[in-house]
């Protein structure tokens, strides 16, 4: 029996092997001619990214990197491919290593590891090839050829609290973290001493959800909480947060007189709670990922690379801040939220990365 | 057509036949079918990088299949060995970082803190089924996610507040210069001696020892298996064990090969499902097992390669090897097939 399987496997092998291998010897062929192509365009700068586990159309931080790039294409007058912009998504935690790996290998002038996820392959890979530039979103490599880019999160959170506390009337506000750790934390710290900085009467209910992929899990969360008595739920939770918003919709749309809202993280997400002709979108925490992903690309392109350094956007820097509240916000709020941002942004407001 | 001849041709069919669909797919969807598939070879042969790592990448695939495998011999569906593997990276890696031994004491025993993990695992699962008839598979879905999420909590605790923990000392680690270097900088390490260790191990214990022997009659038949004077429910409790610790050991290979750490996850791995895949595309022999995660890692690992060099969207790309590996596992409708056009050829 085992002999038979044995031999059954064997012929299998050796098939898609001598069936595979006419493919492989005209690969040969336009894989040179792919180098020489590249050859040509070798004065051209060059960028790519790698994803993290999230995609490049998890709407969050995946895709905003990908718009930068994308934007930074249009203005070099780069085209997705070889020499020019290129991304490739990563389907598991090991596939980081050789996602990168590949994309150096094409010779690209800068590769992005996008999310903290990726230290731990950007960290090895950097030490392998000590050519290659590389730079890593969210995370801090201490490599002389990799650009660490972090954000402060909790400022963006901390006016996103302020603005949750003006607005709230049932003095109930939830916060939905994606898993625990410490970019996710940043948020709810910013967040939590914004609202306490306007009324410290406020209630925050604080859950996390323990995953960034699972919006029904937000859905039911946020559900929890709009019964509860909270008005405005903040999500830090990648895709999870998606559902935070289906919950809010069907609320609003069972009830268009209900007060509930939702304040979106990453990117703009006003689209994402568009119902009927309202929105529940309050506003969202940006964290412009894009801007410094072209950042990093221009200072590249300048021949003055990062490398070896963190650079930290924050307020102060325009990396992060509060997206248009399309008049959800009324004017005298604006005003106070303003306020909020200019002490931040001055330094006479520090906020905290941890919660206390 | 003699036998021999259609045992030959059922694997090349499949195998021709889930190509070309594959090829349809990537027509239809508008991409280069031979680029695609071009990539992929080269993305499992194309220099020694690649092939180290798809053989990196067929280690735990080995050590999954292996475990499913193992307790489908003896008559149970062992849907856990994601969360045994998941114990099993955490207490290698928690072992490969907690103290600082020379090599020869470290390693093994960083190997076999996994193994004993993913074999508590598997422990639980079989006593409940043994003494109380809770069936296996619930528990051990269940099992998956206590795994998930206490190992996310543990890695915290042990991190101190962050996400991922140190990596392991040196002298836990599997990594092996000399491989890294005959294959440029791969993450090849020293598992798959491990992994093929284990392929040996497990055809001895079936099909060489007494031990063996009752777990298949217990998963043949347990009722006539108790009448012949074996003792079943300690049968069931030992099979999910060392299923476990097969498990555990494909999540050894990841903390102390490939990642060299441990980090907390937003969801499965998705090894130990595969390894349901592979224990069943090998029979659950221990050597279909085998080839069974040489198939699904080759494929796996080679497909990052087609995004990278024909520019097909990894969506199309993962219905591509799924289609393959779906022909691949039909092997027996197209043995079916192959008989009846023999058959009807002697007819005339």
């Amino acid at each position: 029996m085992t002999k038979r399987k044995f031999g059954l496997g064997l012929s299998l092998m050796l098939a898609t092997g001598t069936m595979l291998t006419a493919c492989g010897s005209s690969n040969e062929g336009s894989s040179t001619s792919g180098s020489s192509e590249g050859g040509e365009e070798a004065n051209e700068f060059s960028v790519a990214m790698v994803t993290d586990v999230g995609g490049v159309d998890d709407k969050s931080f995946n895709q905003s990197a990908w718009e930068g790039l994308q934007q930074f294409g249009e203005e070099n007058g780069l085209k997705k491919g070889d020499g020019g912009i290129d991304y490739l998504q990563s389907g598991s935690d090991a596939d980081y290593n050789t996602n990168l790996n590949n994309l150096i290998r094409r010779d690209f002038d800068v590769v992005y590891g996008i999310g903290f996820l990726m230290e731990g392959a950007v960290k090895e890979i950097a030490e392998q090839q000590p050519e290659a530039q590389l730079a890593i979103i969210d995370a801090v490599v201490e490599a002389p050829n990799v650009a660490s880019v972090l954000f402060k999160e909790q400022e963006a959170a901390y006016l996103a609290g302020v603005a949750a506390a003006l607005m709230t009337e049932t003095k109930k506000i939830g916060f939905v973290g994606g898993m625990d750790i410490p970019v996710i934390e940043r948020f709810e710290a910013g967040f939590l001493e914004g609202v306490a900085a306007v009324d410290d009467t406020i209630t925050v209910d604080v859950q996390y959800t323990g995953k960034f992929d699972d919006a029904a899990l937000g859905k039911t969360t946020a559900n929890r909480m709009y019964s509860g008595g909270a008005d405005i739920v903040f999500h830090a939770a990648g895709g999870t947060g998606n559902g935070v918003f289906t919950e809010a919709k069907e609320r609003k749309e069972a009830d268009p007189e209900a007060n509930i809202w939702v304040i979106g993280v990453d990117a703009d997400q006003y689209d994402e709670g568009q119902v009927g002709d309202s929105n529940v979108t309050l506003t969202s925490a940006l964290k412009g990922v894009d801007q410094a992903v072209i950042d990093i690309a221009n200072k590249a392109k300048a021949g003055e690379f990062p490398g070896g350094e963190t650079v930290t956007y924050g307020l102060a820097e325009d990396g992060v801040g509060l997206a248009d509240s399309r008049g959800a916000i009324p004017e005298d709020k604006m005003a106070q939220i303003e306020e909020f941002k200019e002490k931040i942004a001055s330094g006479e407001i520090t906020v905290p990365e941890k919660v206390e | 057509m003699s036998n021999r001849t259609i045992n030959l041709l059922v694997p090349v069919v499949s195998v021709i036949l889930g190509l070309i669909v594959g090829a349809i797919i990537m027509l239809i969807s508008g991409f280069d079918p031979i680029a695609g598939y071009m990539a992929l070879w080269s993305g499992i042969f194309g220099d020694l990088y690649t092939m180290g790592e798809t053989i990196r990448q067929i280690t735990p695939y080995i050590l999954a299949g292996l475990a499913v495998a193992f307790a489908f011999r003896s008559g149970l569906f062992n849907i856990g060995v994601e969360g045994q593997l998941i114990v099993g990276w955490f207490a290698a890696a928690y072992v490969g970082i907690a103290v600082e031994l020379p090599k020869v004491i470290h390693l093994p025993l960083a190997i076999l803190a996994a193994a004993v993990a993913g074999g508590l695992w598997g422990f639980v699962p079989g006593l409940l089924k043994a003494k109380f008839h809770v069936h296996e598979v619930i528990v051990t879905i269940m099992m998956n996610y206590i795994a998930l999420h206490t190992t996310n909590a543990l890695i915290k605790t042990v991190s101190g507040g962050g996400d991922r923990t140190e990596q392991i000392f040196a002298s836990a680690s599997l990594r092996s210069e000399f491989f890294a270097n005959l294959t440029d900088f791969s993450r090849l390490h020293y598992g798959i001696l491990v992994a093929v260790v284990m392929v040996a191990i497990m055809w001895f214990v079936l099909d060489k020892t007494t031990l063996g022997f009752e777990l298949k009659a217990v998963g043949f038949n347990h009722n006539a298996s108790q009448y012949a004077g074996m003792n079943v429910n300690k049968n069931i409790i030992l099979a999910m064990v060392i299923s476990g610790a097969f498990a555990g050991l494909g999540g050894a290979m990841e903390a102390l090969g490939t990642f060299q750490y441990v980090s907390a996850k937003g969801g499965f791995t998705g090894i130990g499902f595969d390894g349901i895949a592979v224990a069943l595309l090998g029979m659950n022999t221990p050597l279909g097992v085998v080839f069974g995660a040489v198939l699904f890692g080759s494929l796996k690992y080679g497909a990052l390669n087609m995004p990278n060099a024909a520019g097909i969207p990894i969506e199309i790309v993962e219905i591509v090897i799924a289609v393959i590996i779906f022909f691949v596992a039909s092997g027996y409708v197209i043995r079916l097939l192959l008989q009846r056009a023999a058959i009807k050829k002697e007819a005339k």
